[in-house]
């Protein structure tokens, strides 16, 4: 992709939406988005946040703690419905008693300030305790997504020097009793129900047990905002996932985005579907909603139609922040469908993940009556960075504009420095440093949190413009990074677990386009010398690669090829092997190995 | 379709979408997400492979009846292929 090339602006086929006032049913908290930038500030941000009592700052006494001590104690913080119709609210008031338990927990285990509590869980109680006890012990909180596979655990347990591990006795089985003994790290594993057989009873606890026996009152470990609360990782066209860490100052942002992006208002019945084992279910799907006292809604299922629809009909859900994969199969399910719900306690929908089309976002005006808000963040921003406010004229394709307290700017690379570039312009999409939610490096990888930085300005290797009124437009990513139903895979995790296949001489993967969840992983195989390919050896590859990566990371298609086109030095050539998938032209080959 | 055709068909969809998978110990009445590990995406695309052997339309409200074995079975008898 060649940068500093000026695009037309193809997306603005599609009518601006505009906002009339007439159609606010609150006035937005960000009213007047010019003035509300000139005059914010981080610092008087971070003084609407009490703080800890004697001083300092934890995300979980903003969270929880403070409301529990006021009038919100009895406030259903946390509204569950289980995926077989089983409810549970939990109040803030219950709340604190049953964090203050883990965190107890914790500290009787001998788990202390800046231990690794990782949890390996669907969206269950329990993972939402174990986050807030874990952050009021000081702890660092490290979730991971349950549908991940052993050999993802296991990297990410290994660098992220796991303690602990919360998890449920099946996941356990399925997932970790093998790889097990890979982490001598690992001291503890809590499980939310009986351990199984075998297990030392020394090092591997029934959580249920434990908290039973914990007291309620737990003084939070007087974190200071630079002490490390949270790990998310993610992942880079090469080498290992990063562990992008995060503090305890992160609250700050998550709180102003929260009123900002999402328009946060007491009254409001917020829904965030996306899973806490990626950085949007933990910043907006634990934190931010509670930050503001808010009534959360938590669904364990996994997606569907008629039962989300249920879930917003039901609960009267004032607020929802999903992806745009879930929109997509919303649209494909049909605008009719939605009408036949009650939805009329919806006033604000957003979406992030990757960009959501036009097509979503209108379409959300003809099945809801309201548009629907893309937003722009990542795991390293820790909150949302750039966005489609409820105040402001939604330009479908379009990802916003900037946050309060954020600048953003398209830029080229030049050496040790940076170029800002023009309106139409496409290049790198950059943010100034310095905001409470960026992140502090990438645990064990200075280098590689070094090269994200140039001069003052964090480079997001997301491709983008931005037009004459500031509105920015997603193009593509500058590396080869995978970016499925809203997640991002690193091409090179999934190559690695598929080469140890006995079969599989060299493996490339893609991001192949797909409707539904905008990317598919695809793996390109070639064999062996003695293995031919065939219907039988594709499933088996395939089913090896899910067994050890899990369905959230191993490939949905794999196709066999002759070899695997290559660069002078070696390295598959993704890029090629993307442009024949498409069908596009394959551009410079003079790198190539061998005649082209 | 008769009831071992339909278990047939759903075995064989499944087997290409979980190729790992040890069907044959598959229960008729738990749910597949708690026997296999699929996600929402192979979900859909196992309906997908549903419809393509067997030419059953199934639209979105339909889904989660076919949640299960059993479940799959009971719907495939019942249908009738489009056109």
């Amino acid at each position: 992709m060649t940068q500093g090339e000026t695009v037309p602006a193809a997306a603005l086929n599609w009518p601006t939406m505009p906002k009339p006032r007439a159609g606010w049913r609150l006035p937005p908290n960000l009213e007047d988005y010019e003035s509300t930038c000139r005059t914010f500030t981080w610092a008087a941000a971070r003084d609407e946040l009490p703080g800890l009592p004697g001083g300092g700052l934890n995300i979980a006494h903003e969270a929880v703690d403070r409301h529990a001590k006021g009038d919100r104690a009895n406030r259903v913080a946390i509204r569950w419905r289980g995926r077989r119709g089983e409810r549970r609210d939990i109040t803030y008031g219950q709340l604190r008693d049953e964090t203050s338990r883990f965190a107890n927990v914790l500290t009787s285990l001998g788990v202390g300030r800046g231990d690794a509590v990782f949890t390996l869980a669907g969206r269950i109680p329990e993972l939402y305790i174990a986050a807030l006890g874990t952050l009021k012990n000081g702890s660092v909180f490290c979730p991971m997504f349950s549908a991940f596979g052993p050999e993802p655990v296991l990297q990410r347990m290994s660098i992220g020097h796991a303690k602990v591990l919360v998890t449920t006795p099946v996941l356990y089985q399925r997932k970790v009793a093998a790889i097990r003994d890979q982490m001598p790290e690992l001291r503890l594993v809590i499980l939310t129900g009986e351990p199984p057989a075998g297990c030392d009873p020394a090092t591997t606890f029934n959580l249920a047990t434990l908290m039973a026996e914990a007291s309620t009152d737990f003084a939070i470990v007087p974190t200071n905002g630079e002490d490390l609360a949270l790990l998310h990782f993610t992942s880079g066209t090469t080498g290992k996932p990063k562990g992008a860490m995060h503090v305890h100052e992160a609250v700050v942002a998550h709180h102003a985005t929260g009123r900002f992006a999402l328009d946060f208002h007491d009254s409001d019945i917020f829904w965030c579907t996306a899973d806490p084992g990626w950085i949007t279910g933990t910043s907006y799907g634990i934190i931010s909603p509670l930050t503001h006292g808010l009534t959360m809604v938590v669904d364990e299922a996994d997606f569907d139609a008629v039962r989300w629809y249920r879930v917003l009909e039901e609960e009267r859900v004032t607020i929802w922040y999903t992806a745009p994969t879930a929109v997509r199969m919303l649209m494909k399910a049909g605008a009719e469908m939605a009408k036949g719900f009650d939805l009329s306690a919806l006033r604000f929908v957003g979406s992030v993940g990757e960009p959501l089309n036009p097509e979503g976002v209108v379409w959300g005006q003809e099945a809801f009556g309201l548009p629907i808000h893309d937003n722009w963040w990542q795991t390293e921003t820790g909150g949302i960075m750039i966005a489609n406010f409820p105040s402001m004229e939604i330009r479908p394709g379009s990802m916003g504009r900037p946050l309060p307290g954020i600048r953003a700017a398209i830029v080229r690379r030049e050496g040790d420095s940076v170029v800002e570039l023009m309106a139409g312009e496409e290049g790198e999409l950059a943010l100034l440093k310095g905001w409470p939610s960026m992140f502090r490096g990438y645990l064990g990888e200075e280098e590689r949190y070094r090269k994200c930085f140039v001069g003052d300005w964090y480079l997001t290797g997301d491709l983008a413009r931005v037009d004459e009124d500031g509105y920015y437009w997603f193009v593509g990513r500058a590396d080869d990074v995978i970016k499925s139903a809203g997640h991002l895979i690193g091409p090179f995790e999934v190559e690695s677990a598929v080469m140890e296949h006995p079969a599989v001489a060299e493996v490339g993967v893609i991001g192949k386009p797909d409707p539904v969840a905008g990317e598919i992983v695809k793996a390109f195989v070639s064999l062996k010398s003695g293995f031919e390919p065939s219907e039988a050896l594709r499933l088996e590859i395939l089913g090896f690669a899910r067994q050890r990566l899990g369905t959230a990371v191993a490939p949905k298609e794999i196709a066999f090829a002759d070899s695997l086109p290559r660069t002078r030095s070696g390295k598959i050539m993704r890029r090629l092997l993307k442009a024949r998938e498409l069908g596009l032209p394959e551009g410079d080959l003079s790198t190539l190995e061998g005649p082209a | 379709m008769n009831a071992d055709e339909a278990r047939a068909t759903v075995l064989a969809v499944l087997a290409t979408i979980a190729p790992e998978a040890n069907l044959s110990e598959l229960e008729l009445d738990v749910e597949f997400r708690d026997q296999l590990d699929i996600d929402s995406m192979d979900f859909l695309n196992f309906i997908i492979g549903v419809h393509e052997r067997t030419g059953i339309d199934i639209p979105e409200e339909d889904y989660p009846a076919l949640e299960t074995l059993a479940g799959c079975i009971n719907y495939l008898v019942a249908a009738r292929p489009a056109g």
